[in-house]
């Protein structure tokens, strides 16, 4: 049982603290997991979130930053004034934990659904869209000097390793053919600036509140890039969750977007920001395509994944109505 | 000739008993993944009363944009080459129209309350 390995970690960090309560697991993909506890302490519970990759898991998936790369991206996050969850530890061998790290429990939804659709974030919806703006402004201004050691992807680069997945599956799809050459003839090529990039910055990794956004998550595909990379990701049609006329997440317009990112103080490149909207919907698209393969060859046989891998073609309509679009 | 109930009938069937008797009587991440298994079952059978039709129609497109014979999958298959070669692309005529076409008989099996595919629905009628 976790409860037993967490309460002995705790005990050794967290001063006063006397074990953890409650422990259930979130969300897990395969290497991948997300607890919550509470640790036991005379002033009172503290909520706490554990993200880990268990024992025997060693290396992660080669576009993944890492839980120790995520964890200090966190904290300069944190630091920065990013709305983000505050680290607690970094686990170490001796926490039998695997490797990965504990952070502050932020409380809030992040399911999509209803924060689109539920009363209680009514007053937090029309500014949502603008606040992204002016998250990712702060979130591109990081200091490079301090950031962990990140991979690098250009626009060109991009396009290769996603066609390379895409003839892997061996999955004749010519709405994703016609995609790679649109991508191909509108490369923008290396970008005025390198930053940091968030790389899965979306409804559904953000902890909403009747307030606005409380936390960022999710730093597992940071990198070093091109920054419109984050805002076109943000407009891809499957995180808009049926809202399809309000493209910043189901929020908002771009235009206010743009707006809260400018007044960050940072510009925006419109042109880079539909190359990467496009770009993001075929790489949920040749996703989608990974979990069949996953589905038919690998251990875990769920019919979730199967599922998923059935949602291609909801990229396939996007990617048309973004490249041919009928009527008007 | 197999017998009958058909497919169709067979799936339908078990979908229907999986909703009205079973779905009421659990919770949590069983009925999270019960939802998941009649979704299955609806796909299932979307697909089995559609593929046919569609499936004619489209190897008849792809017959008269391709000028070749052969299954969906291989006439896809030439269709996804070309346009990697670049010998076919938007200003290609048909190809467009083919693809639409195709993507939308694709969202009536798959996913028909994809609020994308919705939208254009509304635009064909």
């Amino acid at each position: 049982m976790i409860e037993a390995e967490l309460s002995h970690s705790v005990q050794r960090w967290c001063k006063g603290a006397t074990g953890v309560t409650g422990a259930a697991k979130l969300s897990g993909g395969a290497s991948q997991e997300t607890w919550r506890f509470d640790i036991e302490h005379p002033d009172g519970a503290i909520g706490a979130i554990l993200r880990r990759s268990p024992k025997g898991y060693g290396a992660a998936p080669t576009r993944a930053a890492g839980l120790a790369a995520e964890a200090r991206l966190m904290q300069l996050a944190c630091e920065a004034g990013v709305p983000s969850p505050r680290v607690m530890h970094v686990l170490v061998p001796e926490d039998d934990l695997g490797t990965g790290f504990v952070m502050q429990r932020v409380e809030g939804e992040t399911i999509a659904r209803k924060i689109l659709r539920d009363d209680e974030y009514a007053a937090a919806r029309p500014h949502l869209a603008r606040q992204i703006g002016g998250i990712l402004a702060d979130l591109h201004k990081l200091p490079q000097d301090k950031l962990p050691a990140l991979r690098s992807r250009n626009a060109t680069q991009e396009i290769g390793e996603f066609e390379r997945d895409y003839r892997s599956l061996n999955w004749p799809k010519p709405v994703f053919e016609l995609a790679l050459r649109w991508l191909r003839d509108h490369d923008p090529g290396p970008g005025a600036e390198t930053t940091l990039v968030h790389g899965d910055f979306r409804n559904g990794n953000l902890i909403i509140g009747p307030d606005g956004i409380r936390a960022v998550l999710d730093w597992e595909l940071a990198h070093l890039g091109d920054p419109m990379e984050d805002l076109g990701w943000v407009c891809v049609n499957s995180w808009r969750f049926g809202e399809i006329d309000k493209p910043v997440g189901g929020f908002g317009s771009r235009e206010e977007l743009f707006a809260g990112y400018e007044a960050a103080g940072r510009n925006v490149d419109p042109a880079r920001v539909k190359f990467w909207e496009v770009m993001g919907t075929l790489r949920w698209g040749i996703m989608c395509g990974g979990m069949m393969q996953r589905f038919r060859e690998g251990p875990d046989h769920s019919m979730e994944r199967a599922m998923i891998g059935r949602r291609a073609s909801e990229t396939e309509i996007d990617l048309l109505r973004l490249l041919v679009p009928r009527g008007s | 000739m197999q017998d009958e109930p058909t497919p169709v009938e067979l799936t339908k069937a078990v979908a229907d008993f999986l909703r009205s008797d079973i779905a009421p009587l659990i919770s949590g991440h069983q009925a999270f993944k019960l939802r998941v298994a009649i979704n299955i079952l609806d796909l299932v059978t979307r697909q089995l009363t559609l593929e046919e039709g569609s499936d004619a129609k489209e190897v008849e497109r792809l017959h008269a944009l391709l000028g070749l014979d052969g299954s969906v999958m291989d006439l896809n298959r030439v269709l996804a080459e070309r346009i990697a070669k670049g010998e076919m692309d938007l200003a290609t005529p048909g190809l467009a129209e083919h693809l639409w076409a195709t993507t939308m008989e694709k969202l009536a099996v798959d996913q028909p309350n994809y609020a994308s595919y919705k939208r254009e629905l509304s635009r064909d009628s």
